[in-house]
């Protein structure tokens, strides 16, 4: 390593800088007073902990993406969270044993060992809401509505949602009997929306018509809620499953309708995310100019299981790191006071009180001539006639 | 939000072939690219551009949101992994498959014959399904040089006729993946500008007579 070299940073490994330091911190506190207002209570859980409980119900990305270390304490392997929702899930279902839902919330940073997103952050600051105890489409409306209310929050602009819904393919792949291979190999090419390898894979397997429509239909039903009416022509026979799918996507959609009425909505029935590990609606926001989804969620309803108690749930997650990067933050013009260096008992009493008011005192220091703008002062503290008074720059003595 | 179209192709074939399906979708470029060093192509429609890029580098303009579209080889696609993209239609231009040629009868003299590539995960991926362990040497150009100069055993690359193959003494082993190039739509693009994008879909679908 070069001397040069010594101040660089791991790739995809960030740090953040004033004022966006200070920009992220206040849309912290702001993201935590919108949560607080809807009833969800903050829970910190660890950075680190062993591997199978970080990992549980969560798909093979999950792995890849978590850092791992051996405990030198107990000989067991431990993880660098990558993801906290596994971590709320385990607090849910082991810790608070609460009969009726529980909402709760979290931020935190977390470390993936691998860049996911555009600009390859392996550090992104994750925040996000959990609801759990509540199966209906009720409480997946709360998340999505609480979803919607961070990104304008974060003021990231025209938000595009995405629907979709995963156990309308699980349903459609039960009724074809596909095997567990069949099933990943048409998973995958959902996935890629590639059409011509759909058709080709379709007609290979030589399933039932009714199935081969439904699946290739599939395949081609995304685009405005409009889909809706052609899903449920082309799928009408498709048993009850497809059917309360379907009409939860419509419930959702109309009652998105009447709170954000101007808001642009996608459905897209191949739409797979975290298929392993989600189980119901799935949701995902979009924003111009960004190549990828700036926050999702979904319905999981099994992931509790492990711990010793399955609770449905339902959430969304985002990374405040790139909310920052996106979000219209006013400038606000620095304001301050400029103090002499520790003096009289007077002085230091108006140099507390004023910072009791709320207001920035920053003390001179002996020695360093500092112009008082370049640490964001726009007034001074200064003597006149034996009191202390703060002055408006520019200052002429 | 505006709703302006940026299209990645490659020069070369790909753009020759792909000039007829965009004009189908009313999509004709103002310069040509061979003569233009533009980089950057207007078309007749004020919201939609051409970009024109290597041809390895398309998916990646795709993926990132740098292009709403583009047209990719099968091949690019088939290493790059296709992660982050759609790819709805099957082009049908710029056919050839991708296959392993070498020395007929050539045996390897190493346990781990090596293979010289442009395509190393797709190369590694093939040999490791078959359950062959090989040493993959990525190269950039002239595969066929590499076994005539004993850099290599086999190569695997794209085959169109089969004439350079032939010139340098080698022949077709195995047969990887027909080739032909796609359309590839980046997913938030898909979501956000679905109208726009299905209609210039729907125009190149019945252009190919998909």
């Amino acid at each position: 390593m070069i001397p040069q070299d010594r101040w660089l940073l791991p790739e995809g490994i960030e740090e953040i800088l004033p004022p966006a330091a200070g920009r992220l911190e206040q849309l912290r506190r702001d993201l935590l007073g919108l949560y607080q207002s809807w009833g969800y209570e903050l829970v910190v859980p660890p950075l680190i902990e062993f591997l199978e409980s970080l990992l549980t119900g969560a798909g093979d990305d999950l792995e890849l993406q978590t850092f791992k270390l051996t405990d030198q304490l107990s000989g067991r392997m431990m993880g660098v969270r990558a993801d906290m929702t596994p971590q709320v899930a385990r607090i849910d279902a082991h810790l608070l044993k609460r009969e009726g839902p529980s909402r709760l919330c979290y931020m935190g940073a977390v470390l993936r060992t691998r860049a996911d997103g555009f600009g390859g952050s392996r550090s992104p600051y994750q925040a996000g809401v959990e609801l759990y105890g509540h199966r209906g489409h009720e409480s997946d409306l709360e998340v999505l509505m609480l979803m919607l209310e961070t990104l304008q929050v974060a003021r990231v602009g025209a938000v595009h949602l995405d629907l979709g819904h995963v156990a309308i393919f699980r349903a459609l792949i039960g009724q074809a009997g596909l095997s567990r291979e069949r099933e990943v190999l048409l998973f995958e090419a959902l996935q890629r929306k590639a059409l011509p390898e759909i058709r080709q894979r379709l007609a290979e397997w030589a399933l039932p018509t009714l199935s081969h429509q439904w699946l290739l239909a599939l395949a081609e039903l995304n685009g405005g809620p409009e889909i809706l009416d052609v899903a449920d022509a082309r799928l009408a026979a498709a048993g009850e499953a497809v059917r309360a799918s379907l009409a939860s996507l419509r419930w959702l959609v109309d009652m998105l309708r009447r709170q954000w009425p101007d808001l642009p909505i996608h459905i897209d029935l191949a739409e797979l995310r975290g298929y392993y590990y989600h189980t119901g609606v799935l949701f995902s926001a979009y924003v111009p100019g960004q190549g990828q989804a700036v926050a999702q969620g979904g319905r999981y309803d099994e992931i509790g299981q492990v711990f010793g108690r399955a609770r449905p749930a339902t959430g969304f997650s985002t990374d405040l790191a790139t909310l920052l990067l996106l979000g219209a933050t006013p400038e606000v013009a620095a304001t301050g006071v400029y103090a002499p260096p520790v003096g009289d008992g007077a002085l230091e009493r108006q140099v507390a009180a004023l910072r009791s008011q709320g207001e920035r005192v920053v003390r001179a220091l002996p020695g360093a001539a500092v112009e008082p703008r370049s640490l964001g002062c726009d007034r001074v503290l200064a003597q006149r006639d034996e009191e202390w008074l703060v002055i408006p720059l520019p200052f002429n003595p | 939000m505006s709703l302006t179209l940026t299209i990645a192709l490659s020069k070369g074939r790909i753009f020759k072939e792909t000039l007829p399906l965009l004009a189908a979708a009313g999509i004709v470029p103002i310069d040509d690219p061979e003569t233009s060093r533009k980089l950057i192509l207007d078309t007749q429609q004020p919201d939609v551009k051409l970009v024109i890029i290597r041809a390895t580098d398309v998916p990646t303009y795709v993926q990132y949101g740098a292009a709403d579209l583009g047209v990719a080889g099968k091949d690019v696609l088939l290493e790059h992994g296709g992660e982050g993209l759609y790819e709805p239609l099957d082009l049908n231009i710029a056919r050839c498959r991708l296959m392993v040629a070498g020395h007929p009868g050539h045996q390897p003299r190493l346990s781990r014959p090596r293979i010289a590539t442009k395509y190393p995960n797709t190369a590694r991926r093939w040999f490791a399904d078959q359950g062959r362990q090989v040493e993959v040497i990525k190269l950039y150009g002239s595969m066929e040089l590499a076994p005539l100069v004993g850099l290599a055993d086999y190569i695997v690359d794209v085959v169109d006729t089969g004439n350079t193959l032939k010139a340098n003494g080698l022949a077709p082993l195995e047969h990887i993946a027909d080739i032909s190039s796609r359309l590839i739509v980046n997913k938030a693009a898909m979501k956000m500008k679905h109208a726009r994008i299905k209609a210039v879909m729907a125009q190149m679908a019945a252009a190919i007579g998909a």
